[in-house]
């Protein structure tokens, strides 16, 4: 029963990409040359041959398709700075995350924990973090690039501020709401300070913690391209930017399908990470 | 007169109104001694205090006057001398069962090898009955093998003091009987000194060798101590044949039925008798034995005179 409810889902899942596919298959066939009126804005940001669109036909599934595999079969080419493969450009993107990411843990786990330990210090920390946390980190750029001078570590720097939030409030809420019972176990067996937060805090608030992890991974795999189209260089962000200056739509769609990709992994890893430590109560 | 192995000290608990303003006083000036070895019930209505006092005796809790003496020292915060069992069972439940009594081992003897740890941890194990189960999550274990484990943990603590709050009030009356049993027997052959919240009156006449009565809160008191005449030897299934048993039995419901609440009034009339009740010293009264009688105001003098 629920096997048979899986595969059906599965040829749902089929079906529904076949219908997909074919309806954008369909849609991209070149049509009478009824050019589009044109917007003389949006001609002006663009420029004109993509604004109308007739020298840059949108590219169809199989477009897309035959790029992929292009991409798949050679992606750690470099022929020049403009020019990498599609692995390289993720393998920057995800080490700023990891890098942004790790660096942001390191933070927030122990300050949190710190927080949920002390009413005191959650009371005074609480109004700058309610005002830092709704700040989009893009906003953060300007002043990163201003005081750090490296595009890079500016972009390091913003996932940094993007990832802790989740972090740092789910550990200080998961330390902060320990039960009690398992607190006072620890103090009737007389249990030290850093034994107590390493074996019935860390325990007891894994997985509170790690489902502000996976938040924050997400947000920072979202955050990390828009900052690389805005500062340039290297990373999948500035990859699709740069396709969009070469009007490469066939590799935008590609990159956009691969960017789904990795981040889906990610948040697997996470929720993988969330499941070991869950206990059932 | 046996030694006051632990004894608390004029202590008083009082908690801040949450409508802000002034403090509700669970208890003050509550005085109670405990002889080593010993086996002692606290017994009272839900919300008197008596979950405040085994806490504060644990060192979980501080009192808000007083002091708590064990073995000629005034306790400062919990201590691995001090075992408690706890109502809710609390295990680890990222910990198995055996993760759960080794890492009760580990705190006491930290220096023992990993080898040693665990046998000694199968050892209590095997005491409660578990084995088999050492490497089951509490999440699948019945209510009454967790509160198994519950005991097991505190018993390889080989503790000098077993507190134990309402350890049974969860559990079907065929395991509670079960444990009931094994806890008698292991603190009968290791000479605790134990102190048990109940509010099950048979539970307190099979296992206690005296029942503390509390009276309600706000402001409870010890109205008295109740020392169980039944024999030493008794066996659960022919207790109540015994010519006291229903003589202390009666002594204790009568107390939660009606004197719980009207202590006051009783109070008044003990004075104007010229018999003060007296803090320091509850009356210790004994049920079944003839000279006392049921009548309250009676055993008080015989008492006082008596033990005086
Ligand atoms: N943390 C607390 N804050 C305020 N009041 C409390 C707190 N803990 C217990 N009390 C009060 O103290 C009284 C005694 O509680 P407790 O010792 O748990 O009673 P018992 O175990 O006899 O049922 C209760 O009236 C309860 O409302
Ligand atoms: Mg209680």
């Amino acid at each position: 029963m629920i096997a048979s409810e899986r595969v059906r889902a599965l040829a749902l899942s089929g079906l529904i990409l076949a219908g997909f596919l074919a309806l954008w298959h369909v849609g991209v066939q070149p049509d009478a040359p009824t050019g589009p009126a044109l917007d003389p804005e949006y001609a002006k940001l663009v420029g004109a041959a993509a604004a109308t669109g007739s020298q840059t036909p949108m590219p169809g599934p199989l477009d897309v398709g035959a790029k992929l595999w292009q991409h798949i079969a050679d992606p750690f080419y470099v022929r020049g700075t403009n020019d990498m493969g599609l692995g390289i450009q993720l393998g920057y993107s995800i080490a700023r995350v990891l890098a942004g990411y790790l660096l942001a843990a390191a933070v927030a786990i122990p300050l949190g924990f710190a927080i949920g330990m002390s009413p005191l210090l959650y009371r005074s920390l609480d109004p700058f973090i309610q005002i830092l946390k709704p700040i989009s980190p893009l906003a953060w750029m300007p002043l990163a690039l201003y005081t750090i001078k490296d595009s890079s570590t500016s972009s390091i720097f913003v996932i940094f501020i993007c990832s802790i939030w989740p972090m740092l409030i789910n550990t200080a809420f998961g330390v902060a709401s320990v039960r009690r019972e398992w607190l006072n176990v620890a103090l009737t067996l007389e249990v030290k300070p850093l034994r107590r937060a390493l074996t019935i805090i860390l325990p007891a608030a894994a997985p509170t913690i790690l489902t502000g992890m996976r938040i924050s991974i997400g947000i920072a795999w979202l955050v990390i391209v828009a900052a690389e189209m805005l500062v340039g260089g290297t990373g999948i962000g500035y990859f699709v930017w740069n396709q969009w200056n070469n009007l490469s739509i066939t590799d935008i769609i590609t990159a956009i399908l691969l960017i789904g990709l990795v981040g889906m992994l990610l948040d697997q890893a996470l929720a993988r990470l969330a499941a070991a430590v869950t206990y059932p109560e | 007169m046996a030694e006051r192995y632990i004894s608390l000290e004029a202590i008083a608990r009082s908690y801040p109104n949450p409508a802000g303003g002034g403090s509700t006083t669970v208890f003050q000036d509550l005085w109670l001694t405990l002889p080593r070895g010993t086996f002692t019930c606290i017994i009272g209505h839900s919300g008197c205090g008596k979950t405040t006092v085994l806490n504060i005796l644990a060192g979980l809790d501080r009192p808000s006057a007083g002091e708590v003496v064990v073995d000629g020292t005034a306790i400062d915060g919990p201590s691995l001398d001090r075992a408690v069992i706890f109502q809710s069972h609390a295990l680890l439940p990222w910990k198995t069962v055996i993760g759960n009594v080794a890492y009760a081992v580990r705190s006491k003897w930290p220096r023992w090898s990993n080898a040693e740890v665990l046998a000694h941890a199968r050892k209590f194990i095997a005491l409660v009955g578990l084995s088999g189960a050492e490497d089951k999550k509490p999440a699948h274990l019945s209510g009454g093998m967790k509160q198994r484990v519950g005991i097991a943990r505190a018993l390889s603590l080989e503790p000098k003091i077993l507190l134990m709050d309402e350890p049974f009030s969860a559990l079907d009356a065929l395991t509670r009987g079960t444990l009931q049993d094994e806890v008698r027997k292991i603190c009968q052959e290791t000479g605790q000194t134990v102190l048990m919240i109940t509010h099950d009156v048979d539970e307190a006449i099979y296992l206690a060798d005296r029942v503390v009565l509390m009276t309600n809160g706000p402001g409870a008191v010890i109205a008295e101590i109740v020392e169980n005449t039944l024999p030493m030897q008794r066996d659960r299934h022919d207790i109540h044949r015994h010519p006291a048993y229903y003589p202390v039995r009666n002594h204790i419901i009568d107390f939660l039925v009606t004197r719980s609440k009207n202590f006051d009034v009783e109070r008044t009339a003990l004075e104007a008798a010229g018999m003060p009740w007296n803090a320091r010293q509850p009356r210790l009264v004994r049920p079944g034995i003839p000279e006392p009688t049921l009548a309250p105001s009676v055993p008080t003098l015989a008492q006082r005179t008596a033990t005086q």
